[in-house]
């Protein structure tokens, strides 16, 4: 190797194997797949997101949420993911290629600092908890780590005698008095996307095990050793009680 | 391609068709104003990165700092550093440096200096404009490629600048004669366009369907760590340490032997196990990473013989500490990463502290430290003077190591034990996140120490800066009287 064209070229073939076999080769295998069916319902699957999620998964890529959340549930005896109920497909595999075909970009994460999102839309349904948490995440899971996301709402001054709107977070629980909460789009956005994030249809790919139900394990552990849940239906409102 | 022979018919012929070599200073004053913007923007850069991962390390003590402004949320302002240290710093000091050993070793002036001048100023352009853009929010949302398109287009352009400066030195060599460095440094320059502009095309310009996102992100980040960062801080060790301890590199064939295996088998991938691809992507990955450890491996023996007694060096030559300790860090970092490509060993570290750790080592502990030393070594002889403080040397290399030090060991111990927590179901999530704190909290020390160290070395140079500016502006006036004097 003692001329400048030969290590050229020994850099070159290097580069264009590695090339070859980790771009161009997987893009051959399965840079064209499509939808599919739902194998129990035959529903296409993945569906794209609708609007308002469509806008949430950019809020939550320009706040880099994927830096601390993964959204990728590795096969079953792999890590704990299956056990701590982060999967919602009865088999040994779980996250697939398929699960991220409308997303843009792919945010699989790399750290978790906080717990997998994969499958954040089969656990946690309630909109307001996710506002709660995103305004401040001490108040729905105390002991959190999770830095409040402040900026994603609107604090307002109430006249005196104003209720707070409808809109507002529930005044029961998190909010100083004479004053109103208000999730601006950004955090609507990203609580819909939040929500449409759930990858638990079952696929060709992901053979159910045998014997096993058709559902994700009842107990997740993600909450703290204690205390559970700590709102009820009513505190999570402000609309007047039926 | 056996050397001794090649070089024995060729070097007599060789220098004959060749003008002779130009000296050694004369090189340096070519060089001297592209080189210093690099490495003067370079050092900026690395204290503004230091600030945003000091920033974001605090967001770990108390989550509500800040929390009112969306520019310093933890999910912008921990991209802007990363993005800050390897392209803002890590990148801009490495191609001044691989340039500037090109030059060297092969004898001759810095070619294509108005290119070289030009790539730097776009160069800093994009690095500017990709970092406030990841802090308005108009990250990519690929690790490591988080700067927007309109910053990359003047990264890329401004690399290609001064690549090809580098490449038109290399070619007007006066010392025909390689070294193994020059291959290192060749192969590095050629490298990161291809790599560059294929992730951005595949991701960003038009992005592929579904998790396949994920592989060539990775990809990337891995070729750009392993061989982009690999081959330069290599190009720059080789070509340092024998030259301060003054006897040629133990083994030509040794580091041969590195060049091929790391570039075959350096660039597979880094795509961790249990990610949601096709299972023979992870399997080839890991194969490359386990392949690799043999020339890590052979970089260790090459370097300790090469250093085999020469311990007075290191009291009489700051340099040299910077470097030895660059290698250390190399061969620790690289092991440790291969070992993490394994699925028993993935299952536990993946997702932990463990591999920012040792990011850290690699990308800090071995490129960073090295770059710090070559910048101490090359900007005295680039404008002929010392350094108004040469403890303020040591004193970086002792924070820049201590830090690091203080930084990955706590992390990787605290990684592994959150990798082992993890995996046992019954210990509730939020827990263990709260037992690893502890271990992220020792850490912030390690980002404290090189902030630090930044901002000595930043300050080390302006100090240069300002006693050459000083020293001209006095010579300057002192001419300006004596021809007052005569002219009367």
């Amino acid at each position: 190797m003692n001329s400048g064209p030969m290590t050229f070229l020994a850099a070159f073939f290097a580069l264009a194997l590695s090339w070859l076999g980790f771009v161009l080769a997987p893009q051959l295998q399965l840079g064209n797949q499509q939808q599919v069916e739902n194998r129990d319902t035959a529903s296409p699957y993945p569906v794209m997101r609708a609007g308002l999620a469509r806008q949430g998964e950019q809020v939550y890529r320009a706040n880099g949420c994927n830096y601390c959340h993964t959204e990728q549930v590795r096969y079953k005896g792999f890590g704990a993911d299956v056990e701590r109920g982060w999967g919602a497909r009865n088999g040994f595999v779980q996250s697939v290629n398929e699960d991220y075909l409308y997303d843009r970009p792919v945010m699989l994460g790399s750290q978790r600092v906080g717990p997998d999102l994969a499958n954040i839309g089969v656990r946690q349904t309630n909109e307001n908890i996710l506002l709660l948490h995103l305004y401040d995440p001490r108040l729905t899971m105390p002991g959190s780590i999770m830095p409040p996301y402040r900026y994603l709402f609107e604090k307002r001054k109430l006249m005196f005698g104003q209720k707070p709107s409808v809109d507002a977070l529930p005044q029961s629980v998190a909010v100083p008095a004479g004053y109103e909460i208000i999730p601006t789009d950004d955090a609507r956005a990203l609580v819909a996307y939040l929500l449409s994030l759930r990858s638990d249809a079952p696929l060709f790919e992901t053979p159910p095990l045998p014997g096993a139900t058709n559902k994700p394990p009842a107990q997740a552990t993600n909450a703290p050793t204690k205390a559970g849940a700590p709102f009820t239906a009513e505190q999570l409102t402000n609309l007047p009680p039926k | 391609m056996s050397a001794t022979s090649s070089t024995a018919q060729s070097l007599p012929t060789g220098d004959a068709a060749s003008p002779a070599p130009v000296p050694v200073a004369e090189i340096d004053a070519s060089a001297r104003g592209p080189l210093l913007f690099l490495f003067v923007s370079a050092a900026i850069w690395l204290f503004i990165a230091s600030i945003f991962g000091m920033i974001a390390t605090l967001k770990f003590h108390a989550p509500g700092m800040l929390a009112d402004c969306p520019l310093f949320t933890y999910g912008r302002v921990h991209p802007a550093a990363a993005n800050a240290l390897i392209y803002g710093f890590a990148m801009q000091a490495g191609l001044g440096v691989l340039i500037w050993v090109l030059a060297h070793l092969g004898r001759t002036h810095l070619h294509l200096l108005p290119a070289i001048g030009l790539g730097a100023k776009l160069w800093n352009i994009g690095v500017t404009l990709g970092v406030i853009g990841i802090l308005c929010g108009d990250s990519t949302g690929y690790e490591w490629l988080e700067m927007p398109r309109y910053a990359t287009v003047f990264l890329f352009v401004g690399y290609i600048l001064i690549a090809l400066g580098g490449v038109v030195t290399f070619h007007n060599r006066r010392v025909s004669q390689l070294n193994s460095s020059q291959w290192f440094a060749l192969a590095a320059l050629f490298w990161f366009p291809w790599i560059f502009a294929s992730a951005e095309f595949l991701l960003v310009a038009h992005p592929v369907r579904g998790a396949l996102q994920a592989a060539i992100g990775d990809w990337y980040a891995n070729n750009l760590k392993n061989i982009w960062f690999g081959f330069t801080g290599l190009a720059v060790i080789f070509y340092f340490i024998p030259k301060l301890v003054e006897r040629p590199l133990h083994s030509h064939y040794n580091s041969l032997f590195v060049f091929w295996t790391l570039a075959l088998f350096g660039s597979w991938g880094g795509i961790p196990p249990g990610t949601p691809l096709p299972a023979w992507l992870p399997a080839m990955s890991t194969m490359g990473a386990v392949v690799t450890i043999v020339p890590i491996l052979a970089v260790a023996v090459n370097m300790c013989r090469t250093l085999e007694g020469a311990g007075p060096k290191f009291r009489e030559c700051r340099a040299l500490k910077f470097f030895s300790f660059g290698a250390m860090a190399y061969v620790i970092a690289g092991i440790a990463s291969a070992v993490t490509a394994f699925g028993d060993v993935s299952k536990i570290t993946n997702f932990t502290w463990f591999i920012p750790a040792i990011t850290q080592l690699f990308l800090y502990g071995f490129f960073a430290i090295s770059m710090l030393g070559a910048v101490y070594y090359i900007v005295p002889r680039l404008l002929q003077v010392e350094f108004p403080k040469p403890n303020a040397i040591c004193l970086t290399f002792l924070l820049t190591a201590f830090g690091i030090l203080f930084y990955s060991v706590p992390l990787a111990i605290g990684g592994i034990k959150q990798g082992f927590a993890l995996n046992d179901p019954n210990r509730a999530f939020l827990d263990v996140m709260q037992s690893t704190l502890l271990f992220f909290r020792i850490s912030t020390l390690g980002d404290l120490l090189m902030l630090l160290a930044s901002l000595v070395f930043l300050l080390n140079l302006f100090g240069l800066l300002v006693q050459v500016g000083r020293t001209a502006y006095s010579a300057a006036m002192a001419a300006n009287t004596r021809t007052a004097e005569v002219t009367p």
